[in-house]
């Protein structure tokens, strides 16, 4: 938790001044007790009015600037630990960004989520406790305790009695609740899971006709739910009468030993009401302190979450030398792979297996293959996303690993399997891809695209804003805006990962043409299903469990090789055409 | 509003009501023993006036009556505030029960239509609130208005001109507390609404890391992430200095009123109208009487919230469910595979008739293959067939019966469905394919992990096919999830087959070697096949050709492509046009 420190360095005026108001009026507090017994034992006693008004007065006087002591406190603790979170916020956010897919993937992404928002509230709470009762709540103890023993040394036995008692019970019940609430929290998590599972599979569940073992299932966490919380519920609920208990014990005995003294004129009465009063303020103290305790040991946990962030270095990092990588460029081969073989975390076998290949400047190349041959694991090679186990790949020539990864990543223009957008308008999805685009090159993109239509037909055109993952938009629609966004940026190389499935036929075509009309220096890498969509490339991947078993123009291809053959025969109607026929002449 | 609201959750908690009405006794009986306790300690202290004169007899009579007051009061809290947490948290279970059991009556437009994140968080952060509110709400409420009654009887029973004063106090107490609470409770708001901001951008960007990356756009989100973060840095300043205020304030005028009663106490003191014992006692139950009204305010919010979340939870309950199935109602059993839509209209929104007088004919062990652009109401024929849905008119018969008077579960479990969206819970991939079938043998598994050729990838897992699934789904592509799906479907052995765009995900070489799995499973039952690939559904012995809800075409591919009409176009556009490039 110390290690998160440093993000309160900016607040240190308010941490140091910040307690130290809450001791002003902790002090103001402890003496009312003691100037009450004045009062009692001069002012009553002697039947001095004067003398009662005077204290009084002081008393009032010590309370209001009390209540200013303690607003200010509240005021800095309110600045620094806010300001606490938000710096710890950002840099969350901030370090999330530098991270590599690998590291992320291990996390996952509601646990990030998590973390950023649910553990920095935590530790902002732990902060704001901090200041306001780390140096008050010990201070009335300990305070009160030497107030005690100032008035009555001996009766104040009875405190250094009840100390030790009572934090053997709060540990006791510390001890039994504290893991207890981590199994709720844990249980509360499979509730949730469950209930989860059952919205979005509803469709399943009723296929299926499970409703009735869904229902067991979820009846079953939440009977195991609600036992627990009972369970913590009825050890907390001792906390409560145990400490009335010990403290009404603990005044009986003031009292009862309280009367011996002043029998024997060591005490006066008022000492002995003052002595009951510090009693009930040590108490109260002690449970505020049971309470930090009790926050601290859950922002302990936080703060280990978030640090396990802040302290991940991420995988993939730029090249600690600048390179002169516009000299160094080879036009001749814009991306090329070398031995290439690659393993996904906590996988028995490599999802690719040393592929070697290259691609021209302005090529177009195909790649192929079936499911979970490798095909979008390769493509993430590229922008460096994940970096190779053995082998290099090459952009113009230079290893990905020598840029930095944002020159690397402007080259690359992405379109990907799933097309994301962003809520915002729909120029500022587009824009993703260049951030001062004109207005004109926005509207070029979406051309090539084939979106430019159907946005022009919404009553906001470019500024429809889109409801977040572009919900409100067809499947269709997204992947064109998706391809607009990659389009705007001018990329050298355009990567497409099976990204027109949700297009229908005549969109799909007019979107190839313009694609080839349009891009004249990128080159561009297709994955597809379809060896129809990249039957006409300059040359064809094909992979088959992460091996390239073939290299070529769909002619070569479909002689030399037998997946290559297996997929397009696949993909041809069995019955009425043969390779070769008419209908499968190409466009262009 | 409110009080139908309060009257609901009075139901619930009225399911406990012996035991609440043994808290609210026990919380009767500690807090007024709690009360009594300070007139004995007053009464003790005025049996020690000072040196020599400490009478130990009446003492010690005191201090025994004072051992009984504090045991039996710190018992019966024990047990009053077991009751209520058993009160509470048992409430609280049913309504996770009752809503739980209604969300599986509610048709199928409901999860369509709600965002299920908002259904999350009725389920967890609402009930939340209403536990907390419940909890707090018997255990200080009723405390709190016994203290303070009881409280105001000793005191003017002690004195009545000091009692006047600290209730001439209190109110301003209460009007400062219920102040601050007011003002923080608007900035509260305001600081939710950021943090949901907040939230929202945190989840987008993060979830979609991916992207961000592929586009550079990192310094970007930032920029716009340290706006939102350092508006909520203003607002959550504020509401938490502002929330924080009611304590000292409070603590203030409790302080006020003890030095108030110390002066106006001392004075009287000295003309003799008030012992020092009195005093004393008289100290402690102004502090008591002015606590539980510093808590009751914050009660209060916190009870509104927990009706506020009430009233969430009710809508759901109050939603209309899908109408309960008569237990008479038969059971489809010994399915053959019939089916007859007869005239039937249908449509999502009366506004927008989507099927219109549709009839087919299916005899049994066909397989129909169903085409068209999106939106022309495939699914929604599927949807029907299942039920999911019920036919605004017309029928749909499955042997000659109605479905309508057939058992709902009975229809769909005579299904196999395999959908495009591949849905996977958490779990072994055992526990995903057993699904339907809970009770299959390990040998049937690996049997049919082999016919959907899932076995070559679930191998190559870390714990076969005892891998758990998680959140991120590991290292399963989409291909191979759909390939999962199939063979759930396949292990169950339905009498009739859906296939909804089931190998949309998967390449065609693994989809013509998955397609033999199904066409031995196909074989006698009747299927339906939609697809967007038309060379998948070749096979089919009918096509059924919609557009915007009607069926305009149908035949099987040969009569079809004769027709030179709407499918042929379809399909000569699909080969010619995607082959280009």
């Amino acid at each position: 938790m110390f290690k998160l420190a440093h993000f309160l360095k900016p607040y240190k005026k308010e941490v140091i001044l910040g307690p130290f108001f809450k001791l002003l009026e902790a002090i103001f507090e402890l003496m009312i007790p003691t100037l009450m017994a004045l009062i009692i034992d001069n002012g009553i006693k002697l039947g001095d009015k004067s003398y009662i008004l005077k204290i009084g007065s002081i008393m009032i006087l010590m309370a209001i600037i009390g209540m200013g002591c303690a607003f200010t406190c509240q005021y800095y603790a309110a600045k620094a630990s806010q300001g606490f979170g938000t710096k710890i916020r950002k840099a969350l956010f901030q370090h999330i960004g530098t991270l590599s897919y690998s590291e992320i993937d291990t996390i996952g992404t509601s646990s990030l989520i998590n973390r950023i928002t649910n553990d920095v509230n935590q530790l902002q709470l732990a902060v704001a406790m901090l200041i306001r009762l780390v140096i008050r709540a010990p201070f009335l103890c300990i305070g009160g305790l030497i107030m005690a023993m100032i008035l009555d040394f001996k009766l104040s036995i009875v405190i250094i009695f009840l100390l030790p008692i009572f934090t053997f019970i709060l540990y006791l019940i510390m001890y039994k609740s504290v893991p207890l609430y981590k199994t709720v929290q844990k249980k509360l998590d499979n509730l949730a899971q469950t209930l989860r599972e059952n919205l979005s599979g509803v469709r399943v569940v009723r296929a299926f006709a499970k409703i009735d073992y869904e229902k067991t299932r979820f009846e079953y966490s939440n009977k195991n739910l609600t036992e627990d919380m009972i369970k913590v519920g009825n050890i907390s609920s001792l906390l409560n009468p145990a400490t009335a208990l010990i403290t009404n014990f603990a005044v009986l005995a003031v009292i009862w030993y309280g009367g011996f003294r002043i029998n024997i004129g060591e005490m006066t009465q008022g000492q002995v009401i003052a002595f009951i009063n510090y009693i009930n303020l040590i108490v109260l103290a002690l449970i505020v302190v049971a309470n930090l305790v009790i926050i601290f040991t859950r922002a302990s946990a936080s703060a280990a979450r978030v640090n396990e962030i802040l302290e991940m270095e991420p995988s993939i990092n730029d090249p600690s030398i600048s390179n002169d990588y516009i000299s160094l460029k080879d036009s001749n081969n814009v991306v090329e792979f070398r031995n290439v073989s690659f393993y996904y975390k906590n996988s028995k076998e490599p999802t690719l297996k040393d592929i070697s290949f290259n691609i021209k400047t302005g090529d177009v190349v195909g790649i192929v293959g079936v499911t979970g041959s490798g095909k979008s694991t390769l493509l993430n090679l590229i922008p460096r996303f994940y970096d190779t186990f053995k082998g290099t790949v090459l952009v113009n020539g230079i290893d990905v690993k020598e840029y930095p990864q944002e020159e690397l990543r402007k080259k690359i223009g992405l379109v990907p399997q799933k097309s994301v957008l962003f809520s915002g308008t729909i120029s500022e999805n587009i824009r993703w891809g260049l951030e001062n685009a004109t207005v004109t090159e926005v509207q070029l993109a979406a051309e090539i695209s084939q979106a430019s239509d159907f946005i022009e037909d919404f009553p906001d055109k470019y500024n429809t804003v889109l409801s977040q993952g572009g919900v409100n938009l067809s499947g269709g629609q997204r992947q064109r805006i998706a391809i607009a966004r990659a389009l705007v940026g001018k990329p050298e190389i355009l990567i497409l990962d099976d990204s027109l499935s949700a297009l229908d036929y005549s969109t799909d075509a007019a979107l190839r043409k313009s694609l080839k009309e349009n891009i004249h220096n990128a080159s561009i890498i297709i994955v597809s299903q379809r060896v129809s969509a990249v039957k006409n490339s300059d040359s064809i991947i094909v992979l088959d469990d992460g091996k390239i078993v073939g290299i070529g123009n769909h002619d070569s291809l479909m002689e030399s090789c037998i997946t290559y053959r297996e997929i397009y025969l696949s993909q041809l109607d069995r019955k009425e055409n043969t390779y070769g026929s008419p209908s499968f002449e190409t466009t262009f | 509003m409110e009080a139908q609201v309060l009257k609901r959750l009075f139901k619930y908690v009225g399911k406990y009501k012996l035991y609440i009405f043994f808290a609210l006794l026990f919380a009767l009986i500690s807090n007024i023993l709690f009360l009594i306790s300070p007139y004995f300690t007053g009464k003790a202290i005025d049996n020690m006036i000072g040196q020599g004169k400490v009478d130990f007899n009446s003492l010690l009579k005191i201090a025994m009556i004072l051992i009984f007051i504090y045991i039996t009061s710190s018992l019966f809290n024990l047990l009053q505030l077991r009751l209520v947490n058993l009160i509470s948290n048992n409430t609280v279970r049913n309504i996770r029960r009752d809503v739980f059991n209604k969300i599986s009556t509610l048709p199928l437009n409901y999860f369509d239509t709600n965002s299920h994140g908002d259904i999350m968080s009725k389920f967890t952060n609402d009930i939340e609130f209403i536990s907390e509110g419940l909890l707090q709400g018997i255990n200080q409420l009723f405390s709190g208005i016994v203290i303070i009654f009881g409280s105001l009887g000793f005191m003017i029973f002690l004195s009545i001109p000091i009692t006047l004063i600290v209730v001439l106090i209190t109110p301003v107490c209460f009007y400062i507390a219920s102040f601050i609470a007011r003002m923080s409770n608007k900035m509260f708001r305001d600081q939710s609404i950021v943090i949901g901001e907040l939230n929202g951008y945190v989840e987008e960007i993060i979830g979609n890391q991916k992207i961000v990356k592929a586009f550079n756009y990192e310094s970007r989100s930032l920029e716009r992430f340290e706006e939102i973060n350092t508006l909520l840095y203003e607002h959550g300043r504020a509401a938490q200095f502002y929330s924080s205020l009611t304590n000292p304030s409070t603590r203030f005028i409790n302080n006020l009123s003890y030095i108030m009663v110390c002066i106006i106490g001392g004075i009287m003191s000295i003309s003799g109208y008030i012992s020092i014992g009195k005093i004393s006692s008289f100290l402690i139950y102004s502090t008591q009487f002015s606590k539980p009204i510093n808590e009751i305010t914050s009660i209060i919010s916190q009870f509104q919230a927990a009706m506020a979340s009430a009233e969430r939870i009710f809508e759901v309950l109050d939603e209309e469910s899908e109408p309960v199935e008569d237990e008479s109602i038969p059971v489809l059993e010994n399915c053959r595979g019939n089916i007859v839509f007869d005239n039937v209209n249908f449509s999502y929104n009366k506004n927008k008739p989507l099927i219109q007088n549709l009839n087919i004919n299916i005899p049994q062990g066909s397989t129909i293959a169903i085409v068209g652009p999106t939106g022309a109401g495939k699914t929604t024929l599927i949807n029907l067939l299942m039920r999911f849905y019920d036919v605004d008119s017309g029928e749909i018969l499955i042997d000659g019966i109605n479905i309508k008077n057939l058992k709902k579960d009975s229809i769909r479990r005579s299904f196999g469905m395999v959908l495009q969206d591949s849905w996977l819970f958490t779990g072994t991939i055992r526990d995903n394919i057993v699904y339907g079938k809970p009770d299959a043998s390990d040998e049937e598994v690996k049997e049919v992990l082999k016919k959907s050729h899932c076995d070559s990838f679930v191998k190559k897992l870390p714990n076969g096919y005892n891998t758990i699934i998680t959140e991120n789904e590991g290292n399963l592509s989409q291909g191979e999830k759909q390939l999962l799906t199939i063979a759930r479907a396949m292990l169950v052995d339905p009498p009739m087959l859906i296939l909804d765009e089931a190998t949309s995900n998967i390449d065609t070489l693994t989809e013509i070697k998955i397609q033999q799995g199904f066409l031995e499973l196909m074989k006698g039952r009747t299927s339906f096949v939609i697809a967007h690939r038309l060379s998948t559904i070749i096979d089919a012995d009918l096509i059924l050709v919609m557009k915007s809800g009607k069926i305009i075409e149908q035949g099987n591919h040969r009569e079809l492509l004769s027709k030179k009409g709407f499918y042929e176009k379809l399909y000569n556009s699909q080969f010619i046009s995607s082959t280009g490039k």
